[in-house]
């Protein structure tokens, strides 16, 4: 993790570019949040959570995001629900 | 216009199998290394690799470099050159060896050897008969790859820039390459990498389709901007497709669906494999069903709105086999398609998985142009490894499997030639050219003062449908010269996207943007390249080259058996010959590529 996981003010732009990922699966989730504007949604708390999320690697995400595997933090879990059901 | 230079030895723009293992030389061997990367670098595209990595161990059975070696040949369709191939196949065991030692957990056997298993195309005693080659490590094998080699980078005291973006390459008056120019994108500040040799091992440049499997950070930023600093691209006419990705998303459906009895049916429902193979029907090789599914869709068979493809049936299958038997595959369409494949059939079509051309380089790594009559002069201080580069070990198609193999082969040749080349320098840099940023910052003023321009999503859009339609897996000599003029155009409103946005910190917009101008240069090379060949080879397949008993499949040794080099400047082609000669042993001579 990067110290940036610890910032409570998440920049937006940053947040973007963590949905950029290295499996095309997570991708295409992601984006679908990007593009129904649901960034611009989230509270600050919640963008927080995303990106701490979004720290997590690509294949423990990926099997979170398509819930063959919970997520350690249950504080997360509001945003675990909101990649699943997109 | 000046701004500020960092100086290292080294500066790596990559931070993918071949970045991290090249870093590796370099920082162990005491050089300053600097590694810049568009993400962290455990989060690159090499994470999605799951299938393995060859290696002629022999643990599970006999195996040799010079079988794995005629095999990659024979996969290349001959197009490989063969030095580079010997020098891949022999160095195999001695990587593998190396990456177990650096803490990857492959899978083992009860002997506690790494276990390996079999792979489309691998071969014993020279295509006799499938062998054990693929050493993986359970589904996560380029995931574990690159968890290992950044640790061992950061041990090494390796420096990582995450999350900047390389913008152009720095060349001198002499054309030696002495930087790279980068945007930090927390400030959206540019600065100059100042260095004695640069590595690219930027990755492939899949998005330029718009039916890929690869993530969206394949963009081919290297081989754009080595094309922009007037290096030619090498066989980029060579693309690999899947038959079956998810339609509109990418996502791969394995071949073992329709080895379950998954059937592909056109819009009227018809089992059209049965016309095109009827004995092996859906389950002919990958590309009689790529071609098959490209002709459906091209005749107006095609399914959904668009007709633009297939379907992939199972829906008279079992439930129970397919939960049993194919667990992801109702995951896959649920998230992807949204089709419940035991209720729906999957929209499917041949989609875009591998770059076999890229930047010329040999066997060392380092980046080969064509001067004086000589094909492959080095560039001074210029070295590319990985996806973006072309050895070429692939030719005109890649084995699975050696990707993974030709990144950690040439990660470390080219990180040992650039240990070298360094220590052979004078202590101090070849000084930087005057204004060395100045064409990245007026490429970021031109798109920041754009007026009236085009949008960046459309135009990426526009050009990704087209190379879809004009220079898929099935090619049409009509279709491609009128893709080719398609492209130009495109280019043109590439030159003048615009952006709403025009924020310092973290512009993603202005990122897409920088990303597009890469991506629209993969394509003109790959179209225009395609356009020329007038053969079919390997996976450039063209309608108009048809099997002849002197064209065994439509290859033309007599005239193409060469590589194609595609140059910016003009858009103009040559092609340089294929080097048939081995290392040590004899040239795998030339025969019919049949399995
Ligand atoms: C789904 C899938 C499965 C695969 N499975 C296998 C397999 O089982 N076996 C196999 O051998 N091959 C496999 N391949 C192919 C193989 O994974 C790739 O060819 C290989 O991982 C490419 O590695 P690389 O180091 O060249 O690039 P990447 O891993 O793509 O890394 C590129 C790096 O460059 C950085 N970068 C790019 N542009 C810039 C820029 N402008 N500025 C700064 N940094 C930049 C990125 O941030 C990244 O760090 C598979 C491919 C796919 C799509």
């Amino acid at each position: 993790m990067d110290d940036a996981a610890n910032d409570q003010t998440v920049n937006m732009g940053r947040l973007r570019w963590h949905c950029r990922r290295g499996l095309l699966e997570l991708d295409l989730v992601l984006q679908r949040v990007i593009d129904r504007g649901l960034l611009e949604e989230l509270s600050e708390q919640q963008r927080a959570e995303l990106f701490e999320l979004l720290h997590y690697d690509d294949i423990t995400l990926l099997a979170i995001v398509s819930g063959r595997a919970e997520c350690e933090e249950p504080r997360l879990k509001g945003m675990v629900d909101l990649l699943r059901s997109v | 216009m000046s701004v500020p230079v960092r100086k290292f030895d080294a500066v790596i723009v990559g931070a993918g199998g071949a970045g991290l293992r090249a870093a590796i030389q370099l920082s162990e061997a005491g050089l300053r290394t600097a590694v810049i990367s568009k993400v962290f670098p455990t989060r690159s595209h090499t994470v999605a690799a799951q299938g393995g990595v060859a290696a002629s161990l022999g643990n599970s059975e006999e195996d040799h470099w010079h079988w794995h070696m005629y095999d990659t040949v024979k996969g290349s369709d001959w197009l490989g050159d063969q030095d580079a191939i010997e020098f891949m196949c022999r160095k195999a065991n001695e990587v593998v060896i190396e990456l177990e030692h650096y803490g990857m957990p492959f899978d083992r056997l009860d002997s506690g050897k790494i276990y390996q298993r079999p792979f489309g195309g691998h071969m014993s005693n020279f295509g006799e008969k499938p062998v054990r080659r693929s050493c993986a490590a359970a589904d996560r094998t380029g995931h574990a790859m690159l968890h290992a080699m950044y640790q061992r980078n950061v041990k090494a005291n390796t420096q990582f820039f995450i999350e900047w973006m390389a913008l152009d390459l720095i060349r001198d008056e002499e054309g030696d390459v002495v930087g790279v120019t980068a945007m930090e994108m927390e400030t959206g500040e540019v600065f100059v990498f100042h260095a004695k040799a640069v590595l690219f091992a930027t990755g492939g440049a899949g998005r330029i389709y718009y039916s890929s499997t690869n993530a969206f950070i394949n963009t081919g930023d290297g081989v754009g901007m080595a094309a922009r600093a007037g290096i030619p691209l090498e066989d980029m006419e060579f693309w690999q497709f899947h038959p079956t990705g998810v339609a509109g998303a990418g996502v791969l459906i394995t071949e073992g669906v329709r080895g379950e009895g998954g059937i592909l049916r056109n819009a009227s429902g018809e089992r059209f494999m049965e016309r095109y193979a009827p004995n092996a029907k859906d389950l002919a090789s990958r590309d009689v069903v790529s071609r098959a599914m490209v002709t459906e869709i091209n005749e107006g068979r095609g399914c959904g709105p668009n007709k633009d493809h297939v379907m992939l049936d199972i829906t008279h299958l079992d439930p129970a086999t397919i939960m049993k038997r194919l667990p992801g595959i109702r995951e896959i369409g649920i998230q992807f398609a949204g089709v419940d494949a035991i209720k729906e059939p999957l929209p499917v079509v041949p989609t875009c998985h591998y770059q076999m051309g890229g930047i010329p380089t040999n066997y060392n790594g380092e980046v080969v142009v064509p001067k004086d009559g000589n094909p492959s002069v080095p560039v001074k201080g210029f070295y590319a490894a990985g996806e973006c580069a072309c050895a070429s070990v692939h030719g005109a198609n890649r084995l699975g499997t050696n990707s993974l193999l030709d990144l950690l082969v040439f990660g470390k040749s080219s990180g040992e030639s650039m240990v070298e080349f360094i220590k052979s320098q004078p202590a101090a840099h070849k000084p930087l050219p005057a204004n060395a940023a100045d064409f990245s910052l007026s490429r970021i003023n031109r798109l920041d003062n754009q007026k009236d321009g085009a949008a960046v999503g459309a135009t990426r859009l526009a050009m990704q449908r087209t190379m879809q339609a004009h220079c898929g897996v099935f090619r049409f000599k009509d279709m491609l010269a009128e893709g080719v003029s398609k492209i130009l155009d495109i280019e043109q409103q590439v030159a003048t996207t615009e952006i709403k946005d025009k924020s310092k910190v973290f512009n993603t917009a202005r990122l897409e943007a920088l990303e597009l101008d890469n991506l629209i240069e993969v394509a003109k090379a790959t179209i225009v390249s395609a356009n020329a060949r007038t053969e079919s080879r390997g996976a450039h397949v063209r309608d108009d080259a048809t099997d002849t008993p002197e064209r065994p499949d439509g290859r033309d040794d007599v005239n193409w058996l060469k590589h194609t080099l595609w140059h910016r400047e003009g858009n103009r082609l040559d092609y340089k010959p294929v080097n048939m000669k081995p290392l040590t042993v004899d040239t795998i001579a030339l025969k019919k590529r049949a399995y």
